[in-house]
């Protein structure tokens, strides 16, 4: 039995999707656990299977995609053994996603309310009064003003930063336990970012769920996460608490990727970008996904993919580096 | 006049595009009464939220808009002045101002080869007397942006984003300009291939010598490349200032609130740095308000600022802010 400490456990996770020109194994073994109330940010470039990761979890994959192997125990249960309408149940109520685009995820059709009342009265046994009460009440906790006339407007009346406060109401409606958000701010501007930020930590605080987030921006990660997952070819590189991954990278990949964003100590210096380009996941390497573009690339890396190694009390790494590092440690003492 | 050169000088420049309501045609104010300098070799970094105007700016520079009123000079001739009605052809200056796009994908002919893409301004401007003089300026430009000679005769979607950037700026970079206009040119792109372009236009400033108009929305970015940052509002330039100026003493509130905004990729100041969060949204820009237009959703608003547009003023060390209460 697992232990119960964890709102969701992720264990040996496998996706892939089938398509005509082979197996495309998108996300490739990951574990994680996640506890109520914490945030846990994953972050890699686009293609590292990030989002799939968090579509796996909701079993919202596209109609090619699969998940091959693995477990996903939420408080325990294993939700990859769900039927589909066990599953419909689970999504919503229990775990809630928001998208990157709002304007793409809401029916342009509906009113934002009808669709707001949709999702309560879908799992709730109210009817479209009481619904349309608690709708009123969720865009106020959002901080939409004046919520009694949105609630008739469509969505393209409303502004991007508005819509994406529209998502998190209905993502809210059911208070659930898990709220996944993929990309939640990559579309809007950083002042609105900055609003919708503020207001996901607020209702943190004061709804008490976990929030997974899954972003390319390490800004968001820094200022957002407890624990972080750095993703690299559908693998994870690294994970470790927010002061483990920024102040003590321990695979290459996270240390390449620090170095290539500007901050305040290379202002005036050059960036040191990463070199090549992103991988191709066809055509994936028999070693370390990451070993093509690497710096440090050894022997042993071009050959076997490297195990998750702790570096730390919370901190864990994928990479030989670690290990030829702490031999060499040995060897001098 | 100040005695430095300038390669560009932009004065009081309005750009207003009509719009229908209902019957009415209004003008929509996209850029309204700004003005800036760009020395040779220098530059300038245009940032704020989508809709204030920044891309307008770079792309009535360029005259691919018809200018409302204003003056442009570049490089000591005037381009264009509303009130000495000149209005020159724009043809030989196009050798000289360039522009990159921001997406890498709508931005190159899906049926062109990489060497009839590059090749095409200098065809435009016929500046080559043979075959193989073309395709000997192709292959340097290829060389200079960092693409192998081999892919000369590939098409746009065979390259990753990255590389068709490169492409883009090595199309730009075909009639040698001085100046050129980079519209998002990295926002499109992932963080590690980011830094990989970011790093290849301070390469190519310091080889060649050519001033930018840098329009971005990420302000880490634009820190990084800028020598001089201009904050735009609402098709008003709110605050310009040198780049590390700008950063360590900004002055105009939105500018603050802004910066603040900014999520910074470090857990420890992440935790210690409060956050100015501005209430609202940015107004329609049809439904401008009176005088500053940032009042809206300033906490320092008076009634002044409801009355007057504040002047941009210099408050030292070329530190322009256009502000009444700060």
């Amino acid at each position: 039995m697992a232990d119960s400490k964890y709102v969701l456990e992720v264990n040996d996770l496998h996706t892939s999707f089938f398509t005509d020109s082979g197996e495309v194994k998108a996300v490739n073994g990951i574990n994680f656990k996640l506890e109520p109330g914490k945030t846990l940010g994953i972050v890699g470039e686009s293609g590292s299977g990030k989002s799939v990761t968090a579509y796996s979890i909701m079993q919202i994959l596209a109609q090619a995609g699969r998940i091959t192997s693995g477990e996903v125990l939420y408080k325990g249960e294993d939700i990859t053994k769900y039927s589909e309408k066990e599953m419909q149940k689970f999504r919503g109520s229990k775990c809630s996603i928001i998208f990157q685009d709002p304007m793409t995820s809401l029916n342009p059709v509906f009113t934002v309310g009808y669709q707001l009342e949709e999702a309560i009265m879908l799992h709730t046994n109210k009817n479209r009064a009481q619904a349309r009460e608690r709708a009123i009440e969720l865009l106020k906790l959002v901080g939409v003003n004046d919520p009694e006339k949105r609630i008739h407007q469509y969505p393209h009346e409303h502004s991007g930063g508005m819509r994406q406060r529209d998502m998190i109401a209905m993502a809210l409606a059911c208070e659930p336990d898990i709220l996944i958000a993929d990309e939640p701010t990559t579309a809007l501007d950083v002042t609105i970012q900055a609003q919708i930020l503020e207001l996901m930590q607020k209702l943190q605080k004061e709804l008490g769920m976990a929030i997974i987030m899954v972003t390319h921006d390490l800004g968001v990660i820094a200022s957002m996460c407890d624990e972080i997952m750095v993703m690299y070819g559908g693998r994870v590189c690294e994970r470790g608490t927010a002061d483990d991954i920024f102040y003590a990278p321990a695979h290459e990949y996270t240390k390449g990727l620090l170095r290539s964003i500007p901050r305040k100590e290379n202002m005036n210096k050059k960036l040191v970008p990463i070199g090549g380009t992103p991988i191709n996941l066809l055509n994936m390497p028999a070693g370390c996904a990451f070993c093509p573009r690497c710096d440090e690339a050894m022997k042993i890396c071009l050959t076997e993919a490297p195990e998750e190694i702790r570096v730390g009390d919370t901190h864990l790494a994928s990479c030989w580096m670690n290990i030829k590092e702490a031999f060499e440690n040995s060897k001098e003492a | 006049m100040s005695e430095e050169k300038y390669l560009l000088e932009v004065e009081h420049l309005k750009q207003y595009f009509p719009v229908k309501e209902g019957f009415r045609k209004v003008p929509l104010k996209a850029v309204d009464d700004i003005s800036f300098a760009i020395k040779p070799g220098e530059t300038l970094g245009l940032v704020g939220e989508s809709g204030c105007g920044k891309t307008t700016v770079g792309r009535t520079l360029l005259r691919l808009y018809q200018p409302t009123a204003g003056r442009i000079v570049f490089d000591g001739e005037v381009l264009f002045d509303s009130e000495k009605k000149i209005d020159v052809d724009m043809h030989p200056f196009r050798k000289q101002m360039q522009m990159v796009f921001q997406d890498p994908y709508s931005s190159l002919d899906p049926r062109m080869t990489v060497e009839d893409i590059i090749g095409e301004p200098l065809d435009v401007h016929k500046l080559y007397s043979s075959k193989g003089e073309r395709r000997d300026k192709i292959l340097s430009l290829m060389e200079t942006v960092g693409l192998n000679a081999e892919h000369a005769m590939r098409y746009a979607h065979e390259f990753s984003g990255g590389q068709r950037q490169r492409i883009g700026i090595a199309r730009a970079l075909a009639v040698d300009p001085k100046f050129i206009v980079c519209d998002e040119p990295v926002s499109a792109l992932d963080v590690s291939i980011q830094a990989q372009v970011v790093n290849m236009f301070e390469e190519i400033q310091e080889k060649l010598g050519v001033a930018y108009l840098f329009i971005a929305h990420d302000l880490l970015v634009v820190h990084h490349i800028s020598d001089r940052i201009a904050v735009m509002y609402l098709g008003h330039i709110m605050e310009i200032a040198d780049a590390d100026d700008l950063n360590n003493n900004p002055v105009h509130p939105y500018t603050l609130s802004l910066l603040s905004a900014v999520p910074i990729p470090d857990p420890e100041t992440a935790r210690n740095s409060k956050r100015i969060i501005l209430e609202g949204d940015v107004p329609s820009p049809l439904k401008m308000p009176s005088g500053c237009p940032f009042r809206t959703r300033c906490k320092y608003a008076t009634e002044q600022c409801a009355r007057e547009m504040p002047p941009l003023t210099d408050r030292g060390d070329r530190h322009f802010v256009a502000c009444w209460n700060k």
